[in-house]
């Protein structure tokens, strides 16, 4: 059993909630134009496009699930709602990566650097995961590398209280970098299971700002070698295309190997993570669905598709 | 991504350019392309469908097909198309009443607190206001710490009330602190909520009725996807808002979102945030946003940026020194320093029409003048006067005073002597010429 089947059923049924929405607009409508129909025709297309193209799943991604679509339709005229709902389902699977459920064991602590545009919930997931990982028995380490942002370090804070966990912080304005080395260094020599690094939002198009991420990342493997094992890009499942730009930058400046997710809880669909997952081939590992310490659910591909459909 | 819209456009445009005799087959191919490059740009589906609609009709209507330059003919047609759907003109905040009160509303992570400051600094430094700020986002670990602080940093004062959880109560308690204290502007920050949120809707509602605001701001993110519709039109239902503020916009997104805005529900934009700085708020051209949307660069912005930071003077000085060719290190400096004081360069040159795409892969760095200035400063006054003069040993001398090396003082003279001819193409307005100088000839140290 991994660490992170900590799921009660009716987190399973928020989540499934939250997508109700979801499979309502996309699937219900996709259904909707096929029905009694025996080919799928220009109309029906359309509206699969619309479909498609309203959950932010993005041009270049719908026109590749629709070539597929066509393609089987042209190998196979007659094709129903449930064979259809399959084959998207299917489809849209094999464009989505995989996460792994459970922290690889490492020497020493392990280390987890969230990183994203302003806003995108980066120190809320932070509290939430920190909650979950608390509750599996280990000893968690937060560092306050927002040091730039008004109240930034009170706010995480404040999440450390909540879910009783560790901080380790600097005054405000005080280099991100030196926070992160000082939390490292103190996670390192406590025994600490998990450190979870928050960092200033920053817009991936501001060269300096990057670059700063960058050496805050590089400054933590003086510490620990490896570290960070994780660097965790924070999307908003409000933000259209922008994000496939912000992957590709936060990707060049940190290595980014896996994503959240958030603010699920909304009329968002946050379809563009599927070609960012595609493209970067970097697995969506978290959502946020909502802003409580247990609205945070492990990314799951098929249970994500599957609520989609069914 | 960002010259991605009209990169696409202009894709679409050759399709018709390339033609000698274009069909309507053609135009109606070119309108699939545009409708394309507004969807990823995060126009809405249905606004992207009904605007190209529009844009063909009217194509067809003044003549695409049999139009010389047809290609431009639809530019025009599109941009003013866009500019209408942005709304004509800009518009400014009401600040009638006494107080004026000004209610905050948004998403979660939008901006709200942020642009909360930059209004109260803009209504005091350039209104002359006493703007007084209210805390209202009970939720949010240490909301209101953040909003004391951007308070402190603009100086202006802060209503809280750590132990009251009532907004509306808060609201109340705060126009009325408001009077006694000689405030003639309130605004109430407010927590950010979902649309789908009743409780949280309704709160604000409440607020809304409690306080009888003067103006009521939507505040959006400029990178919304397609959910900008369901999210202005549950906002706009419910707080009849005023007003939308598009943050954020120092990014590099195309901004889609602004038209869908506009066209679901009929309110302008009133303002865009332009960086995390307190100083960071512009009021909307729609104009601009237009061309913006369709790339044509936003040279009024760039020309106005420009003339507020620019000594005319100094200007003239340096143009009369390029056309006699003497231009010294000392004027290249005050030119960077210029430059520098524009704000970041990769966003002044993509503001140059056609530029955009040029500047596509080329990073520039705003530190991408640190090793010329300290170089430059390590010359002596003759030398900076005079280029000529530098020989092997100065040049020696000037790589370790810069803590350089040879290699690169002979590179930044190199491109000194670039440097000045490309000027002179600026001056014959060569811009895209100068651009594939820079790239072409490995461009200036750093760049
Ligand atoms: N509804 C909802 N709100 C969220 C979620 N995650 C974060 N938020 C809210 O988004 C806002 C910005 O979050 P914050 O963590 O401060 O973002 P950061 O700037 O990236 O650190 C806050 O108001 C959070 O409460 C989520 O999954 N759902
Ligand atoms: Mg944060």
């Amino acid at each position: 059993m991994g660490i992170f089947n900590f799921f009660s059923k009716d987190k399973k049924e928020k989540l499934d909630k939250g997508l109700e929405k979801t499979k309502e607009n996309v699937f219900g409508k996709i259904s909707r134009a096929v029905a009694g129909k025996s080919t799928i025709d220009e109309l029906a297309l359309d509206d699969i496009e619309e479909a498609l193209i309203t959950s932010d799943i993005g041009v270049e991604t719908t026109l590749k699930i629709i070539g597929k679509l066509e393609e089987r339709v042209a190998k196979n005229k007659y094709i129903n709602t449930a064979e259809l709902n399959d084959f998207l389902k299917a489809e849209i699977s094999l464009l989505m990566k995989e996460g792994y459920d459970e922290i690889p064991k490492v020497d020493g602590p392990y280390v987890i650097m969230v990183v994203g545009v302003n806003g995108v919930g980066k120190t809320t997931t932070i509290g939430k995961l920190a909650h979950q990982f608390k509750q599996q028995g280990k000893k968690v380490v937060l560092g306050a590398a927002d040091t730039f942002r008004a109240a930034a370090v009170d706010q995480l804070l404040i999440w450390a209280d909540r879910v009783g966990v560790e901080i380790v912080k600097q005054d405000m304005g005080s280099d991100p970098a030196s926070v992160c080395f000082d939390t490292l260094q103190s996670a390192k020599a406590s025994g600490a299971d998990v450190v979870i690094i928050d960092t200033a939002g920053r817009l991936h198009n501001k060269i300096n700002l990057m670059n700063e991420l960058t050496k805050i990342k590089n400054v933590m493997a003086k510490v620990i070698l490896e570290a960070p094992h994780d660097v965790m890009l924070v999307l908003d499942a409000s933000t259209g295309q922008n994000a496939i730009e912000q992957a590709t930058q936060f990707t060049k400046a940190t290595e980014v190997n896996s994503l959240a997710l958030t603010k699920l809880d909304g009329t968002a669909k946050g379809g563009v993570v599927i070609g960012i997952s595609d493209q970067f081939q970097i697995p969506v590992r978290y959502i946020g669905v909502g802003e409580g310490v247990e609205d945070l659910q492990v990314f799951n591909k098929n249970e994500f598709v599957d609520s989609l459909f069914n | 991504m960002f010259e991605n819209l009209s990169e696409k456009l202009d894709k679409a445009f050759k399709v018709l350019k390339g033609q000698g005799s274009i069909s309507e087959i053609n135009v109606a191919q070119t309108m699939k392309q545009i409708r394309k490059a507004l969807l990823a740009a995060d126009v809405d589906f249905k606004t992207a469908k009904s605007f190209t609609s529009r844009v063909q009709e009217k194509a067809m209507g003044e003549k695409v097909l049999t139009a010389i330059d047809p290609g431009q003919l639809l530019t025009k047609i599109m941009k003013d198309e866009l500019a209408t759907l942005m709304g004509s003109e800009q518009s400014d905040i009401s600040l009638d009443g006494s107080p004026t009160v000004i209610l905050i509303a948004g998403l979660q992570g939008s901006g709200k607190t942020t642009f909360s400051g930059k209004l109260a600094l803009l209504l005091k430094s350039k209104k002359n206001k006493r703007p007084l700020l209210v805390a209202c986002d009970v939720y949010r670990p240490a909301a209101i710490d953040q909003i004391g602080v951007l308070a402190e940093q603009v100086g202006v004062d802060v209503y809280q009330d750590r132990k009251n959880k009532n907004p509306v109560e808060i609201a109340q308690a705060a126009i009325k602190h408001a009077k006694t204290n000689g405030h003639n502007v309130v605004i109430i920050d407010t927590a950010g909520r979902l649309a789908v949120d009743e409780q949280m809707m309704k709160e604000i509602s409440a607020v809304k009725s409690a306080v009888n605001p003067n103006e009521t701001l939507f505040v959006v993110d400029a990178m919304t996807g397609q959910d900008a519709v369901n999210t202005a039109k549950a906002f706009n239902e419910k707080l009849n808002f005023d007003g939308v503020v598009l943050t954020k916009l120092d990014g590099d997104t195309r901004g889609g979102a602004a038209l869908t805005i506009r066209s679901v529900v009929d309110k302008p934009i009133k303002f865009i945030g332009t960086s995390e700085k307190m100083d960071g708020l512009d009021v909307f051209h729609p104009d601009r946003m237009a061309s913006r949307i369709l790339g044509m660069g936003d040279v009024i912005s760039l020309v106005e940026r420009a003339q507020q930071q620019f000594d005319e003077e100094e200007a003239r000085r340096v143009q009369k020194k390029i056309a006699k060719n003497q231009f010294g290190f000392d004027d290249f400096l005050k030119q960077i320093q210029q430059v520098k004081k524009m704000g970041n360069m990769k966003d002044l040159v993509g503001m140059i029409p056609g530029m955009g795409k040029a500047m596509k892969g080329v990073d520039m760095d705003d530190d991408a003048f640190k090793g010329i200035e300290a170089i430059i400063h390590s010359m002596t006054k003759q030398e900076r006067e005079n280029p000529k003069l530098l020989n092997g040993s100065r040049k020696k001398r000037i790589a370790s005073g810069s803590g350089t090396t040879v290699v690169e003082v002979n590179q930044l003279i190199k491109q000194f002597s670039q440097m000045g001819k490309m000027m002179k193409m600026m001056q014959g307005g060569g811009a895209k010429q100068m651009m594939q100088m820079m790239k072409g000839k490995g461009g200036i140290p750093g760049m």
